[in-house]
C-alpha cells in the first residue's frame, strides 16, 4: 500500500518535471533564459495581481436610517447656555458718578478712589483734555474701519513714531484694546512646534494668546529664577531639535495677579545663555518703573535692544485705552499683516491716540510725578506694615499693592468672601474703595487671592493715612 | 453667488503663477546673495522669527501693492476725506508720507448712518462726558470701571435690540473671541458658517470645543451637519454632545449678503441648538428703524438665544455688546474675561453711542434718524442698480449697504485702486488672505452722508476706471433703459 502510493508520488513528481523541462528547456525569450521556475513565479505574480484587484472583504456597516436619526435628534436634550444663577453671580460694582481721579463720587458720596490704575494721576489733566477735545472736534469719536481700509489717521502713525522715540526702540504699532494686544502678538510670533516658558502667575490675556498659538507650553514657578534655569536647562539639554524652532519667555514686568517684580537682568542672562526670545508685557511698568517712566528695561539698567518683543497696555499709567507693541522693524512689520487683533479690527478712536502722544509728552516732561508716585508707595508700606491679619505680599516699588491674608482659611471661595466683607465696610463705613481679586472661571492661575490698591500719584498724604486707618480698624473687627 | 468664467478662471491662475514663479526666482538670488555676504551678529543660535516660505505672500507678492492698503488719512472718515500722499524710494518696501492730501470721495469706510465726523447733537455731549469723566477708567469693570453712563448704555441697547439685557465690552473683536468660551467648553460643539469673521474662528477656537463648518449661508446643509452630528456624538466617544450653538452673521462683510435668517432659526428651534448671531455690519444699517436683519426679515428676537454687535460700524463709535436673557447677561458679568480683565470701555465712546442711538429712535426730538435711514436704503439700492446695468458683477443682497465688485485678476488689484485714487475716489481692495484666492474684490460702503451727486461721481469714475481695467463682465444694458430708469428714480 505504501509503496504504491510512494510509486504514484514518484510518477507524479517525474511527470511533473517533465512537464516543467521539456519544452522550455532551451527557449529563449527577449534574450531572457526561460527556465521552470519562472513559470512558477509568473503564475504566483498573477494571482497576487488577482487578489489585490478584488475589493477587500470589510463587515458590512449599517449606517443609521433616517428613522433612527430622527429618534437620537429627539432624545437628545442640551444642557442650558448658562448655569443656575447662584448669590454670589448677583453681586453688582458700585457705580461712579464722576471721572475715576484719586477722589471720586459713589452712590452721592464722595470717596477716596483707590481702586483705578492712574498712576501718573493723569485722569482729569487739562492738557490731555484739551488735546482730546480737539481731536474730537476734528475726527469725531471712532475710526469706521481697520487699519488696512482707510482706518489708519495721522495720529495713529504719530502715536507709533513718539512712543518709539520715548522707549528708544525702532518703530511701534498700535492696537485698540489693552488686553487684545498681548493675545494677538503670542499667536503671531508662536505657532505649532513652538516652546514657550511662561511664568505661572501670568494674566488671562496671555494664557488666552498661548492657547491659541498651539505651541507647546511650559510654565515655571511665579517669579523664581531658579526654576526658570532648570526648566529651560531641562528643555534644552532633551531636545537636539531645539535649534531649530523658535524658542520664547513670557514674562511680565509686574504682574497683576501678585503685585512682583520680574528680575530682568536674571532673565536677560539666562535668556542669552539658552539662546530664547523674551516677550516682556509692561501694561503697568511703563510710565512707572525706571528714572523717567520707561519701564524694566531701564530699571535694570538692560540696553532695550535686548529684549526681543514688548508689549503694553495704555489703560493705565497713561490714562487712555488702547495698547502698543514695540521692538526690531522686523518684529513690527511681522505683526501689520499677521496679527489678526490689528488686521480684523477696527482702529483706535483717533482722541485716545492724541491723548497717549499728550501723556508721553506729560511724563517726558515732568519725572517728578514719578518721585511723587513713588514716596506715595513708600508712604502707604510703612502704613500697612501693622495691619491685623493681613501682610504686603507684593514688590516695595510696584504701584499695585496686594494685601493676603496670613492665615487662610483653606479655599480661595471663602478667603474671596472675607476679603469681600472687609472691602465692602471699608467702602460703606470711611468711604475709601479699594477692590479684592477678581478671578474668571477660565482664569488658569492658581496665585492666593488678596486686596489690591492702585497707588497713585494723584494721592494726597491724608487719603493715604485714611485708607491705613481704615483698613486697621475694619481688619481688626473682621479676621480676629 | 459668484459665477467665476471658466476664460477669467485660467487667466487668474496664470497671472498668479506667473508672480508665484517670478517670486521664487528672487528668492532665488536673494539667498545666494545672502550666502555670499556674511551673517549678522548676534542671532547665531537662534531660529528666525519668521521662517521663508512663511511670509512669501509678504514679500513678493503683498509688498509691490502695498500702497494701495493702509492709506492714512488726515481727516475725519467722513464721506468726503484727506488721503495723505506716501512716495516710495525702494520700489514699494517702505513708504513715507508727505504733508501733501488730496480730497476724495470715500467708499471705503463703514460710516454707515454718516456719524463719523462730528454730528450737532452727539458731539457737544460727547465733549461734556469729556470733561466730567475724562478719556478712560483706567479700571476694569467690576473694579472701579462702572459709571452710571455704562449701565445706561446697556439698558439703552437692550431696549434697541428687544432683549431684556444687554453687556458692553470695548473692543468688537474682543466680544466674540472672550464670549464664546465662556458659554460653551469641551464636550460642546459650535457649527459656524463657512465665511465667519476671524473673531468668531478665534472666539471658536479658544473655547475647546469641536468646532465644525456649514456651507454659506446654506439652511439645508445646516439641517444635514446637525442631523448628522446630533446622531454621532463626540468624535471617538460618541457621547451626546453637551450643546450646540450655531454661529451666523447678518451681513457677511465680504460678500454683502443678509443671511437666511427665519430658515436657520427654524432649523435650530427644531435640533434644540442655540442661536448666536453677529450683528456687526447690520446693526443700525438696515431694517425700517435700524433694528438690524431681525426687523428686516421679520423675525422676532426672543427666537434668537444671542444677540452680538459693534458700534464702530453705524454709531460711529467703538466697541461692542451682547444681548441675552437677564440670567445669561447675569451669567456673563460674573465669569467673562474680558468684562473681568479688560479697560472698561471709555466714557466719551459711551456717550457718543448713546447719543446716537437716541437720534436713531427719534428721542432727541428731530427725525433725523428716520431720515438716515431712508437716505442709506435709497443709496444703496439707487448704487447697486446702477452698477449692474453698467456691465459689473456686484454681489450682495437689495438693502444692503455693502457691495464687493469682482475684479479676480491680481493685476486688476492695484491698478483699480490707483486709477480710483488718481480721480479722487478712495476704493478698497481686497485680496488673498481675506477672501479666497481667485476670488479678489472691490468691496464699496454706502454711508447716509453720501448725497446723490457723490454717489453719481462715485460711478461715473468706477465706470471709467472698470472699462479701463477690464472688469464688466456682464453685458451692459443699452442706454434708452438707463433713461427710462432714471426718470422713475426722480
Amino acid at each position: 500500500m505504501a509503496s504504491a502510493v510512494m510509486n504514484m508520488i514518484t510518477a507524479a513528481l517525474d511527470w511533473v518535471t517533465v512537464i516543467f523541462d521539456a519544452p522550455l528547456a532551451r527557449a529563449v525569450v527577449f534574450g531572457v533564459h526561460i527556465d521552470g521556475h519562472l513559470v512558477v513565479e509568473v503564475l504566483l505574480v498573477a494571482v497576487i495581481l488577482f487578489q489585490l484587484t478584488r475589493k477587500s472583504y470589510k463587515p458590512p456597516k449599517k449606517p443609521l436610517t433616517e428613522k433612527e436619526i430622527d429618534d437620537l435628534c429627539e432624545e437628545w436634550v442640551p444642557e442650558p447656555l448658562h448655569p443656575p444663577i447662584t448669590e454670589e453671580m448677583k453681586a453688582e460694582p458700585p457705580i461712579l458718578e464722576s471721572a475715576a481721579g484719586p477722589h471720586t463720587v459713589i452712590d452721592g458720596k464722595e470717596v477716596v478712589n483707590f481702586a483705578s490704575a492712574n498712576y501718573l494721576g493723569l485722569l482729569g489733566n487739562e492738557k490731555i483734555a484739551d488735546s482730546c477735545i480737539s481731536s474730537l472736534e476734528k475726527y469725531g469719536v471712532g475710526s469706521c474701519g481697520p487699519r488696512g481700509f482707510y482706518g489708519t489717521i495721522d495720529v495713529h502713525l504719530d502715536c507709533e513714531t513718539r512712543i518709539a522715540k520715548f522707549m528708544g526702540t525702532p518703530d511701534s504699532i498700535l492696537y485698540s484694546y489693552g488686553i487684545s494686544t498681548i493675545f494677538s502678538v503670542i499667536p503671531a510670533f508662536c505657532k505649532k512646534g513652538d516652546i514657550i516658558v511662561v511664568d505661572e502667575g501670568v494674566h488671562w490675556g496671555v494664557q488666552n494668546g498661548l492657547y491659541l498659538s498651539r505651541s507647546t507650553v511650559v510654565y515655571f514657578k511665579h517669579n523664581d529664577m531658579a526654576s526658570l534655569e532648570s526648566t529651560l536647562e531641562k528643555l534644552t539639554r532633551e531636545n537636539k531639535r531645539a535649534e531649530k524652532i523658535r524658542r520664547y519667555i513670557v514674562v511680565e514686568a509686574i504682574y497683576q495677579n501678585s503685585g512682583q517684580i520680574a528680575p530682568l537682568n536674571e532673565i536677560v542672562r539666562l535668556k542669552e545663555k539658552y539662546r530664547f526670545r523674551v516677550i516682556l508685557d509692561e501694561s503697568h511698568s511703563f510710565g512707572v518703573l525706571g528714572n523717567s517712566g520707561r519701564g524694566l528695561a531701564e530699571y535694570y539698567g538692560v540696553p532695550i535692544e535686548k529684549i526681543d518683543i514688548i508689549t503694553a497696555g495704555m489703560g493705565n499709567a497713561l490714562a487712555t485705552d488702547g495698547g502698543f507693541c514695540t521692538g526690531s522693524v522686523r518684529v513690527v512689520d511681522h505683526q501689520r499683516l499677521s496679527s489678526s487683533g490689528y488686521v480684523f479690527s477696527a482702529s483706535l478712536p483717533p482722541y485716545l491716540a492724541s491723548a497717549a502722544i499728550s501723556a508721553v509728552n506729560y511724563l517726558e516732561d515732568n519725572p517728578s510725578v514719578l518721585t511723587q508716585l513713588r514716596s506715595n508707595i513708600d508712604l502707604l508700606w510703612k502704613g500697612l506694615s501693622d495691619i491685623p491679619g493681613l501682610a504686603i505680599a507684593s514688590h516695595p516699588l510696584s504701584p499695585i499693592v496686594y494685601l493676603k491674608l496670613k492665615k487662610s482659611t483653606g479655599s480661595s471661595k471663602s478667603d474671596l468672601e472675607l476679603l469681600n466683607v472687609i472691602t465692602d465696610r471699608v467702602l460703606k463705613e470711611d468711604s475709601v474703595f479699594i477692590v479684592s481679586t477678581k478671578r474668571s472661571v477660565l482664569d488658569k492661575c492658581r496665585l492666593p487671592v488678596g486686596i489690591r490698591l492702585f497707588v497713585s500719584a494723584g494721592h494726597s498724604e491724608t487719603d493715604i493715612h485714611k485708607v491705613c486707618d481704615s483698613l486697621r480698624r475694619v481688619a481688626a473687627l473682621v479676621l480676629v | 453667488m459668484v459665477r467665476l468664467p471658466y476664460l477669467t478662471a485660467l487667466t487668474t491662475l496664470f497671472s498668479y503663477g506667473l508672480l508665484f514663479a517670478f517670486g521664487q526666482l528672487r528668492d532665488f538670488f536673494r539667498k545666494i546673495i545672502d550666502w555670499s555676504k556674511s551673517t549678522s551678529k548676534g542671532l547665531e543660535g537662534y531660529a528666525p522669527i519668521c521662517l521663508g516660505l512663511e511670509d512669501f505672500y509678504t514679500r513678493r507678492l503683498y509688498l509691490r501693492i502695498q500702497d494701495c492698503f493702509c492709506r492714512p488719512i488726515a481727516s475725519a472718515p467722513d464721506a468726503w476725506i484727506d488721503v495723505v500722499e506716501r512716495y516710495s524710494n525702494d520700489n514699494n518696501k517702505t513708504l513715507h508720507r508727505t504733508s501733501n492730501t488730496t480730497k476724495c470721495l470715500n467708499l471705503g469706510s463703514y460710516n454707515y448712518l454718516g456719524f463719523a465726523a462730528a454730528d450737532e447733537y452727539c458731539t457737544p455731549r460727547v465733549i461734556e462726558s469729556l470733561k466730567k469723566y475724562s478719556s478712560s477708567t483706567c479700571s476694569i469693570r467690576v473694579d472701579g470701571g462702572t459709571t452710571d453712563l455704562h449701565n445706561e448704555l446697556e439698558e439703552l441697547v437692550a431696549r434697541f435690540v428687544g432683549k431684556p439685557a444687554a453687556i458692553t465690552f470695548g473692543m468688537g473683536y474682543v466680544t466674540n473671541s472672550a464670549i464664546i468660551p465662556i458659554l460653551i467648553g469641551k464636550g460642546g460643539l459650535i457649527i459656524s458658517d463657512s465665511l465667519n469673521h476671524n473673531s468668531i474662528v478665534n472666539g471658536a477656537r479658544g473655547s475647546g470645543a469641536a468646532v465644525r463648518v456649514f456651507q454659506h449661508n446654506n439652511p439645508s446643509h445646516l439641517e444635514e451637519v446637525l442631523r448628522e452630528l446630533i446622531a454621532e456624538g463626540q468624535p471617538r466617544t460618541h457621547r451626546p454632545w453637551k450643546k450646540i450653538i450655531v454661529i451666523v452673521e447678518g451681513i457677511y462683510s465680504m460678500e454683502g449678503e443678509l443671511c437666511q435668517l427665519p430658515e436657520i432659526i427654524s432649523v435650530c428651534k427644531k435640533y434644540k441648538a442655540y442661536t448666536y448671531l453677529d450683528e456687526a455690519h447690520s446693526i443700525g444699517a438696515v431694517g425700517k428703524t435700524g433694528r438690524g436683519v431681525c426687523e428686516l426679515l421679520g423675525v422676532d428676537p426672543a427666537d434668537v438665544d444671542i444677540m452680538m454687535g459693534t458700534f464702530t460700524k453705524s454709531f460711529g463709535s467703538c466697541g461692542g455688546y451682547i444681548a441675552a436673557s437677564k440670567e445669561i447677561i447675569r451669567y456673563l458679568k460674573y465669569g467673562c474675561p474680558a468684562h473681568l480683565y479688560a479697560t472698561s470701555m471709555s466714557p466719551p465712546a459711551v456717550q457718543q453711542v448713546i447719543s446716537a442711538i437716541k437720534v436713531i429712535l427719534g428721542e432727541d426730538g428731530s427725525s433725523r434718524g428716520a431720515q438716515k435711514l431712508a437716505h442709506i436704503r435709497e443709496n444703496s439700492n439707487f448704487f447697486r442698480s446702477e452698477l449692474q446695468k453698467m456691465g459689473f458683477e456686484v454681489l450682495g443682497d437689495s438693502d444692503s449697504p455693502v457691495m464687493p465688485i469682482m475684479l479676480y485678476n491680481p493685476a486688476k488689484i492695484p491698478a483699480f485702486s490707483r486709477e480710483c485714487l488718481k480721480q479722487n475716489v478712495a476704493v478698497v481692495t481686497v485680496a488673498f488672505p481675506a477672501t479666497p484666492l481667485l476670488l479678489a474684490r472691490a468691496r464699496i460702503c454706502i454711508s447716509a452722508a453720501h448725497s446723490r451727486e457723490d454717489l453719481i461721481k462715485g460711478l461715473e469714475v468706477i465706470s471709467k476706471v472698470g472699462d479701463l481695467v477690464g472688469i464688466k463682465y456682464f453685458p451692459a444694458e443699452p442706454p434708452n433703459h438707463q433713461g427710462h430708469d432714471h426718470k422713475k428714480l426722480e
